[in-house]
């Protein structure tokens, strides 16, 4: 029996769409979804003569991103053309970046297991511009679709310091709340907003010599369930190819994989990494970018509070558990609205189950966040209050909640328009529940006989106090009136 | 009248057009007149727009009798190298891969000089997408030169220089790489300006070497240089390598135009006088020896860098051209194949079939210069020794306001004599192709003639942005001379 211990390594290179407005080097609007080449120009045609121009907005996005990812971000950087051709790339040349991307050096935090954090190295932030779109259902040709074609792409490569699936899913919906946080994607998945290509192989220790699997890269992941399952599948196929052959990683055998979704096995695209010249050299059209310090200030001045950040705060400061405070910074805008609720002076765990329980269920069906809903902090936080000094019941704070959406009105307003507003008057009630006695002779009996059937009185009794105040008496007072009454 | 006519300069023309004295209707109908009578042989052509041009001849001098404003060139007759994209007619770089292609926009200069009111009569050939110096690399059609249509017009403007030489337009447009627009003024004689890079707008110039293209005039003499100038330059947010007006100024090219430059001192480089014929040489010293006379000082300087031009030009050139005529692949414009199997031969057969032997030459050569592993050895060398080249310039601008020099080694020479060889080719744009790695302005103007009656050009550098005196000090000369004002006999 041989003594095998192995260690995934994967590194990762992600392609995130840029909230623009437009394209990378043209006037065109970024839009999903539309007409094929509606969204065209003579720029992003790459027709005769035409000149890119910068957009200086997707520039200032990607070194906001190259700051929160701790990057070194370069005084001067330049755009480069890379060359090959391919029916979706009209000019024949992507203008990227080479070899001065806009940041370097960097890292991102990312959550595992146990509420620890793992710092994963950042090698680059550069951009570029996406290529359009090949076609292959309209008969025996294919059609390009150019309204792609120019728009901002922000390429984040990691340093080789994943170990396994999850750390990679890990990273990748951290990176998705970071750009969301920083407003420079909406990284939504079903626009293809975020494109992931894992790199991996397998540091395997065998009878005390260590050997190192191929690398593959698995092309053009486009949602976490399909990252995380094929890096465990390439995982597992390298262990078993290397258990079978033996292979080992040599320069050149690079392999390029796609990912059946269906299936949900790797496929084999390009058995050896071609000896691919992409003859980059600068771009003559476009003017090198200077970063100077003014500039840096004006953008870093946009930098906020990272989510990460944001959720151990409302651990430690608000004593949430780290899943609550994980859902609520899933996006800022919720985020945000909580932070500022509690600060507004609602109790932390009372917002955060308003949000969670209600608020998201909400926003949901009206495709909005939180925040929109129409509830500002302070009303809400006013509400948490309310709840918490048992003028309205729990059930009754959401109804208002709900209602709050829908009107401008204060809590307590809505409350008493409502008739939610809890009875705690003992004398009032006391008057109530002997009448409730009264009536029920057989269910006293029973509550107070203290065997099984005592519970269930002792509901029916409480069922009965709360139906003759329409739900609006006081529970605990009940309960307590009711307990001293039947002497249980 | 239309032979009196077609004798006027743009700023002559322009002005009887304005006052009313010439219609700017009878101005097109004289150049159309001249096409039809001498075009068939000489070739400058490749498209012209009659109607379209009559069109709005007429409703400038509807214009003017309604007493409105007009342009700087209302009712001028101008043609476009036809490199230069326009919604009307077809923009072919003279090449067969481009050959039905129609632009869905305008070049910045076309809207420039229709907004100035130009008539704009017709579109020139070129050496297929500018890459050539006599115009026989055209892959649609033949230029000869009107002085000797037994000569090349010089390239790649070569339509646009014989078109002014030949009168069948008033001005035209160029576009100068290495000396695209000098070499042929000097060949045709007629003056040509390529300004200072980054001056003129490139948005719409079918690119051959980005960092080295820029569009100018070429014209009957400095005067007219300027009046277009004036219309062409600027900065254009389409064109982020144009320059911002900010860091230097616009100014009015022909206001001061007459005024010599007192204490002008020029510089000439006497080692290289030593590759030119010497008829070439002798008008070229003639002239400088007219400034010499008038209270020049002449300044005999050294350009240690500027043999390399070539080789550096044809690695940086060439570079940039692989890159930038890659789109012309068969698949979203321009020609395709008939016989392709798959979409790899829809590349390798439409290049194959549609573009010609120089183009492919030079963009096998650029991309050879850009691939790894030869990339620091040609390209970045290169633009090491473009640098060394631009800092002669810049040693030379702090001793004299000038450098004088030939365009050209020769003048035109005959038609298929260099096409054999294309490093004698290459060798005529000796002089001109440093200034294009520099980015500075320079200006081919009219000095002389040879034995055989024909035109030797003067070339004058500045420094950058310093148009406003090199064509100054290039009006001296005319104003001495009368070189600028001969016509070849049609």
């Amino acid at each position: 029996m041989t003594n095998i211990d192995y260690k995934i390594i994967v590194g990762l290179e992600i392609h995130v769409q840029m909230a623009a407005k437009t394209k990378m080097f043209c006037g065109c609007e970024l839009a999903f979804a539309a007409e094929p080449n509606s969204k065209v120009c003579p720029v992003c045609l790459g027709l005769p003569g035409a000149l890119p121009v910068m957009n200086r907005k997707a520039v200032e996005f990607a070194i906001l991103t190259a700051t929160a990812l701790n990057c070194k971000v370069a005084e001067f950087t330049k755009w480069d053309r890379k060359s090959y051709y391919y029916p979706d790339l009209p000019k024949n040349y992507q203008i990227s970046q080479y070899d001065l991307p806009i940041g370097s050096n960097g890292f991102i935090e990312i959550p595992v297991p146990g509420g620890a954090t793992k710092k994963i190295r950042i090698r680059r932030v550069h951009l570029e511009e996406d290529a359009g779109k090949n076609i292959h259902t309209a008969g025996p040709f294919s059609q390009v679709d150019l309204n792609r074609a120019g728009t901002p792409l922000m390429e984040i490569v990691t340093e080789p310091d994943l170990n396994n699936a999850e750390e990679v899913k890990s990273l990748a919906i951290e990176l998705q709340r970071i750009v969301r946080f920083l407003g420079v994607s909406e990284a939504d998945m079903q626009k293809g907003h975020m494109r992931f290509e894992p790199n991996v192989n397998l540091h395997i220790k065998k009878d005390n010599n260590e050997y190192k699997t191929p690398i593959t890269e698995v092309k053009n992941l486009n949602s976490f369930k399909a990252l995380e399952k094929s890096v465990a599948f390439e995982a597992r196929r390298q262990l078993d190819n290397f258990l079978e052959t033996g292979e080992c990683l040599q320069s050149g055998n690079k392999k390029t994989f796609g990912w059946d979704d269906i299936k949900e096995v790797t496929v084999l695209q390009r058995e050896k990494e071609e000896a691919h010249d992409y003859r980059y050299f600068p771009d003559p059209d476009l003017v090198p970018v200077v970063v100077n310090e003014k500039w840096l200030s004006q953008i870093n001045s946009r930098i906020c509070e990272l989510p990460l950040g944001m959720q151990k705060r409302f651990v430690s400061d608000y004593s949430l558990s780290d899943y609550d405070a994980g859902v609520l910074t899933s996006d800022k805008a919720t985020a945000d609205f909580f932070d500022s609720s509690v600060k507004a002076g609602g109790d932390a765990k009372r917002i955060c189950n308003f949000i969670t329980q209600t608020g998201l269920k909400i926003a949901n069906e009206k495709g909005c966040s939180v925040a929109e809903l129409g509830v500002e902090p302070d009303r809400l936080a006013e509400l948490a209050k309310m709840a918490d000094s048992g003028q309205v019941s729990a059930t009754a704070a959401v109804t208002i909640f709900v209602e709050m959406t829908q009107s401008k009105e204060q809590p307590g307003r809505i409350a008493e328009k409502l008739n939610l507003i809890q009875k705690s008057d003992a004398g009032e009630l006391e008057k109530i529940v002997d009448e409730v006695i009264a009536a029920n002779p057989q269910a006293v009996e029973d509550a107070k006989s203290g065997d099984k059937k005592s519970k269930k009185a002792h509901g029916f009794l409480m069922g009965q106090v709360m139906q003759k105040t329409k739900g609006t008496a006081n529970p605990q007072v009940v309960a307590k009136i009711l307990a001293s009454k039947l002497k249980i | 009248m239309s032979q009196e006519i077609l004798k006027l300069t743009c700023r002559q023309l322009r002005d009887e057009i304005a006052k009313g004295e010439i219609k700017s209707s009878d101005a097109a109908l004289a150049v159309f007149a001249q096409i039809e009578k001498y075009d068939g042989p000489i070739g400058a052509f490749l498209n012209t727009f009659k109607q379209d041009a009559l069109q709005k001849a007429k409703e400038i001098d509807a214009k003017i009798a309604k007493r409105q404003n007009i342009g700087a060139l209302a009712g001028v007759p101008i043609a476009i190298k036809d490199n230069m994209c326009t919604t009307f007619g077809t923009t072919t770089c003279a090449s067969k891969i481009l050959e039905n292609f129609r632009s869905p926009y305008n070049a910045t200069v076309i809207d420039k000089l229709l907004a100035a009111d130009a008539v704009l009569i017709g579109k020139t050939n070129l050496d297929e997408f500018a890459m050539g110096s006599s115009t026989e690399n055209s892959g649609l059609k033949k230029t000869v030169n009107p002085w000797d249509k037994s000569r090349v017009p010089g390239g790649s403007s070569g339509g646009s220089a014989a078109a002014v030489a030949a009168q069948m337009c008033f001005a035209a447009l160029g576009s100068d790489t290495g000396g695209s627009i000098r070499q042929p003024a000097s060949f045709c004689g007629v003056a040509g300006l390529k300004p200072t890079y980054g001056r003129v707008s490139r948005y719409g110039l079918v690119a051959y070497g980005s960092s080295l293209d820029q569009i100018g005039p070429l014209t009957k003499n400095t005067e007219d240089c300027a009046l277009i100038l004036n219309v062409i330059a600027g900065h254009d947010e389409k064109d982020s390598t144009s320059v911002d007006e900010k860091m230097s100024p616009m100014c009015d090219y022909l206001a001061g135009i007459e005024k010599s430059v007192k204490g002008l001192k020029i510089a000439v480089v006497p080692q290289l006088f030593e590759g030119a014929d010497s008829e070439v040489v002798n008008a070229v010293k003639s002239a400088i020896d007219i400034y010499k006379k008038s209270g020049a000082e002449i300044i005999e300087i050294k350009m240690p860098h500027f043999e390399y031009s070539i080789a550096a030009y044809y690695l940086i050139a060439t570079a940039e051209a692989s890159s930038n005529l890659a789109r012309y692949d068969g698949v979203h414009y321009g020609h395709r194949t008939k016989n392709a199997g798959d979409y790899i031969e829809v590349y390798t057969k439409s290049r194959a079939e549609a573009f010609g032997q120089e183009v492919k030459r030079r963009i096998m050569l650029g991309t050879y210069a850009l691939s790894s592993g030869y990339y620091d050895a040609y390209y970045l060398k290169a633009l090491k020794v473009r640098n060394l080249i631009r800092s002669d310039f810049t040693a030379a601008f702090g001793k004299a306001d000038c450098i004088m020099m030939p365009t050209s080694p020769t003048t035109a020479f005959k038609i298929g004599e260099k096409t054999a060889d294309p490093l004698q080719m290459y060798l005529s744009d000796v002089y001109t192709i440093a200034v294009n790695l520099a980015g500075v302005p320079a200006i081919s103007i009219p000095c002389g003639f040879d034995k055989n009656n024909l035109p030797v050009g003067l070339q004058i550098i500045s420094p950058a942005f310093a148009e406003e005196k090199l064509l100054r000090i290039a009006r001296m000369f005319e104003n001495q001379t009368d070189f600028h004002q001969r016509r070849p006999a049609l």
